[in-house]
Order: structure tokens, then C-alpha cells, then sequence
């Protein structure tokens, strides 16, 4: 018996993250400069981390309710309304092992075999994964450069088909940056609430962006009851390690999704769950002062790079969230593989390809601006210099 | 002042060898506009100098003892403090002169060559002024965070060079 005969055939036929694979050819060089890194490069605040040495402390050390502790959920919901003005009760969230749970979970709750769930493309690597190992089949948004990687109502309308079971909305964007405002979030709701397909609302960057606020697809009237948000404190709190996200959603969809974590995961980690607690506590005290702080850091690096990249020569549309430039590379000749490769090797700078997100990504790469200015004045130098011995 | 003169404040509070040009691109604003505001900052006193942050222990030779004085005095009349505040800011060993709420009334931070160096200077010439009516000397022995900056902390990146 081989044991390899014996893995599942749809998780054997998985291709493998091209971020891994580009992950393993940078990690063998040692001295390089990384701007292809996806989380904050700020450390934890510290009442934050402080909060949980303290939930040691006091002995808080055992499993929570599934869906998480009663304070916590209430301190989400009172985040989303005073944020994002949209209104929830305790009983309609779910606290998960990051955003990245809340994806896995909501796309096994709705999905039956076969069922088609729109996923813009390029975005973050886990969404159509997760939709084919929950049995369903993802189909392509394809977004353009030309219309700042934004998802249309045209092409949202274009593939909804009877099989539709859910599309995902992940703005602000990974890998591009790209956002979308309340005009276009109804643009999109008009054709949405013509269908019968959920959205599941990936807003992990949602404190994120430069110069207008996130509004949460949940918020346009009539869509509520038809979204499940996803979101959590990686981004915002810079709090990847704890591995703390959140779900919110009306009861019908709760319970399922619910039912699902108690079996899979019980509860997110507890001492994690207290430092939640913490850091929302002091963002609603403090009026987000040391987030926004880190966004007006952010958008420093933002306009830096971008206005970099454009000298240089390579197009960049303006990202307005997340933390990450999405240039096109197109004219330089070289394929995104060839061209973060080359610069790696020539330049000793790490950014990620645009395939690495999907085929729809060739012709781009991802430059992350959670790095230092000094690393940021560093990769530019190189990357000019690169381009200009093309 | 204005809003891009505080947010210039805060850059230059952080980073003060930042380039004009680049600091307009930063805040996306003209390099004209920089260069006024950080002139109007100049002019009216509200930036004073720039001046590097250094760990002195990292120095070969460092030589360099500090210590936080705090001195009580006798207000004077029409001047309260000031007089002697600024009597014992004239000096160059005194690095610091603050008025302070608590026990004693002034807290001053100088820096010589020696402890003896200091103890030289403390009674010599800081008790010997008419209105201290005392003085106390703590040593620094050790340097933890100095102008909001960690000392003996690496700024070493612990993240995994890629992820997505």
C-alpha cells in the first residue's frame, strides 16, 4: 500500500500556494529584502499582549463557549455599529481562528456538491481552495487594472447562474489594494438582491484604507440578512500570531456555521480572546487613535511606493487599502514569475508575482508596504536599477 | 499652526533626515508647500534643532556619567522660579531644567565626565546658589528607553519572509 494512493483525490489534485512556492526560493536567500510579506510589520500594542499575560494570570486558561466569550462578542458588535454602522446582537457572531476560519466555515455552511461560488480574481489564495474542498466550484471575477481591480455589476451579473450559491466580496483587497465605496457596494446589492446568492463579506482590511472609510456591504439596506462578515483582529490590531478573527451574521446562518466550529475547532484560543477583548475596548475608549496612527503610517509607505513605482516607469493604479502596490510589470517583456525571480536574484528583493493569486494576476506582482521606509527606499533603488538593466 | 505643519511634526519627531521632496511625496503634497511649513516651524521657534538619539554605551571610549538632580528652591519675589531655573540652565554641564509638580521643584539632568565630575559641580555650584535650599543626586545607571526609543532592543524583522 502506498500511502499517498490513499489521500482524498480532490485534496491530492490541490495545486500547491504559489506563495509557497516562491516562499521557499526566498527563505534560502538569507540577507534579502522582503516586501512580499502579508501582516503588519508594527508589533502587537502592548495593553493588548499585556491583557492576555493577565488572562494567564488570573487562570483564564480553559475552553470558552463555542462561540466565545459573552464580553468579547458584545465588544464586536458594539465595534460594527460604532464603525461600520451596522447593528448585530451577541448572539450573531462567532469567534474564529482568524478571518481564515470564518472563510472555511461560512463556504462548508452553504456550499452543496457542486455549487458555484464567484470569486474575484486575483484575490487572496485561500478563497477558491476553500470553496473546492467544501465540494464547490469557484468561478472567476476577473477584475481589471483599468477599473482599479473593482468588481462591476455587469460582470457580477454575467455569471450568476441558477448553481450560484455564494459570492465572495474581499475588499479592502489582497493582492491589489483595491476598495470599494458605498456607491459601488450598491451598484453591486441591486443585482445581488435580485438573486438568491450570499455574500460572504471578507473585511479583514477594513481599517485599512487611505482617505475614504470602509463601508461594509451589510450596511446597504436589504443586505443584512443575505451577508455574512467576516473579520478579525490581524490587520487592524496587528495581531496575526493570535490568530483571532470573527463572524457575524443573522441567526439562520449562524447556527449552521456555529454547529460546524463546535464540532472542528471548540473555541479560538482563549488568552487570545482576552486580548480581543482589550484591544477593542481601548480602540472604542481611545477613538481608534493608535490604529489610525498605523494607517497614517501605512499611507506614508503607500504614496511613497506608488509614486516610486510610476517614476520608474511601471503603471500602478492607486491603491486605496490594504497595504499593498499591485504595478503592472507587463512592459518590461518578462512574465510575473520571471521578473520577481530575476529581482531576487539580481537585487536580493522579495516581492510576490501577480500568478501567485491566480492567472488573472500575470503581467503584475504584489509589493507589500508593511516594511520600513528604509527597506522601502532600498527596494525601490533595486527595482529601478533592475528595470533599467532590462 | 496647520494641519501639514503638525503632520510634518510628527514625521520629523520620528525621522528628522527626510528630504523635502520626499517628505511631500510622503504626505502627498507639493515640495513648496513642505518647505514653507518646515521654514514657518523654524521661524517661529517651534522646531528648535535636530539632533540624532545616540546609545552611548556602544561608544569605545564612553566616558559620559548623567544624573537627575532634583533641587528645592525658595521662589523669589516677582519672579517665582524663573530666576534661578534659568540661572542653572546657563550652564553646559545642565542638559535639562524642568519645573515639576511633587516633593522637590526642579528637576535638572546634567552629564560630566565622572561622578565626581558631578558631585563637584553639585556642591560647588548648584547648592551654592542663594534661594536651593537642597539638592538630591540619582545617578543613571542604566538606559531602558530615551526619547521613545528601546535601547538593547534588536529591530530584528521575526516575520516569515512571504505570506500571503
Amino acid at each position: 500500500m502506498k500511502p499517498a494512493d490513499r489521500v482524498a483525490r480532490h485534496v491530492a489534485a490541490l495545486p500547491p500556494s504559489g506563495i509557497r512556492v516562491f516562499f521557499d526560493i526566498v527563505s534560502d536567500m538569507k540577507d534579502a529584502v522582503s516586501l512580499s510579506v502579508g501582516e503588519p510589520d508594527f508589533p502587537t500594542p502592548w495593553n493588548i499582549s499585556e491583557s492576555a499575560i493577565y488572562a494567564i494570570e488570573r487562570g483564564h486558561t480553559h475552553y470558552t463557549s463555542n462561540a466565545g466569550i459573552l464580553p468579547l462578542r458584545e465588544k464586536i458588535c458594539e465595534y460594527y455599529k460604532v464603525r461600520y454602522n451596522v447593528s448585530y446582537q451577541p448572539e450573531e457572531a462567532i469567534v474564529t481562528v482568524g478571518a481564515s476560519e470564518g472563510i472555511d466555515l461560512a463556504l462548508r455552511a452553504l456550499i452543496d456538491p457542486g455549487d458555484e461560488v464567484i470569486v474575484p480574481a486575483p484575490s487572496y489564495v485561500s478563497y477558491a481552495p476553500g470553496v473546492v474542498l467544501a465540494g464547490g466550484v469557484p468561478v472567476s471575477a476577473v477584475v481589471s487594472t483599468e477599473n482599479a481591480c473593482k468588481l462591476t455589476p455587469d460582470a457580477l451579473k454575467k455569471l450568476i447562474t441558477p448553481r450560484t450559491k455564494a459570492m465572495i466580496l474581499p475588499y479592502p483587497n489582497n493582492p491589489t489594494g483595491a476598495i470599494l465605496t458605498e456607491e459601488e457596494l450598491k451598484a453591486l446589492a441591486e443585482v445581488l438582491l435580485e438573486s438568491n446568492v450570499i455574500v460572504i463579506s471578507d473585511e479583514i482590511y477594513s481599517e485599512l484604507t487611505y482617505g475614504k472609510r470602509h463601508v461594509s456591504i451589510a450596511s446597504i439596506p436589504g443586505m443584512r440578512e443575505r451577508t455574512i462578515v467576516l473579520n478579525g483582529f490581524s490587520k487592524a490590531f496587528s495581531m496575526t500570531g493570535w490568530r483571532l478573527g470573527y463572524i457575524l451574521a443573522p441567526q439562520a446562518l449562524i447556527t449552521p456555521m456555529l454547529r460546524i466550529h463546535q464540532y472542528v475547532i471548540m473555541c479560538a484560543s482563549t488568552m487570545s480572546q482576552y486580548a480581543g477583548l482589550e484591544a477593542l475596548r481601548s480602540g472604542l475608549e481611545e477613538n481608534f487613535a493608535t490604529v489610525e496612527k498605523m494607517v497614517a503610517e501605512y499611507n506614508k509607505r503607500r504614496r511613497v511606493i506608488v509614486d516610486g513605482l510610476r517614476k520608474i516607469g511601471l503603471p500602478c493604479f492607486e491603491p486605496e487599502g490594504a497595504f499593498y502596490a499591485f504595478p503592472n510589470i507587463g512592459a518590461t517583456g518578462l512574465s510575473s514569475e520571471e521578473f520577481c525571480t530575476r529581482l531576487l536574484r539580481e537585487q536580493k528583493i522579495a516581492i510576490v508575482p501577480g500568478t501567485a493569486f491566480g492567472q488573472s494576476g500575470e503581467g503584475y506582482a504584489r509589493i507589500s508596504y508593511a516594511a520600513s521606509m528604509d527597506n522601502i527606499r532600498f527596494a525601490l533603488k533595486g527595482i529601478e536599477a533592475f528595470v533599467q538593466s532590462l | 499652526m496647520d494641519e501639514l505643519q503638525k503632520t510634518i511634526l510628527d514625521h520629523l519627531e520620528q525621522e528628522a533626515r527626510v528630504s523635502n521632496a520626499e517628505l511631500a511625496v510622503m504626505l502627498g503634497t507639493s515640495e513648496q508647500n513642505v518647505s514653507q511649513a518646515i521654514a514657518g516651524l523654524e521661524r517661529d521657534g517651534v522646531i528648535l534643532k535636530y539632533t540624532a538619539v545616540i546609545d552611548e554605551e556602544k561608544l569605545d571610549n564612553h566616558d559620559r556619567v548623567q544624573a537627575l538632580i532634583e533641587v528645592r528652591i525658595t521662589p523669589q519675589r516677582d519672579r517665582g522660579f524663573d530666576g534661578i531655573a534659568e540661572r542653572i540652565a546657563r550652564y553646559e554641564e545642565v542638559q535639562t531644567v524642568y519645573l515639576s509638580s511633587g516633593s522637590y521643584d526642579l528637576m535638572v539632568v546634567m552629564q560630566g565626565r565622572s561622578m565626581r565630575d558631578i558631585a563637584q559641580f553639585v556642591s560647588s555650584r548648584l547648592s551654592t546658589i542663594d534661594g536651593v535650599l537642597s539638592t538630591a543626586t540619582h545617578f543613571v545607571l542604566k538606559k531602558y528607553k530615551d526619547q521613545g526609543v528601546c535601547y538593547g532592543q534588536t529591530s530584528e524583522d521575526t516575520r516569515l519572509k512571504v505570506t500571503p
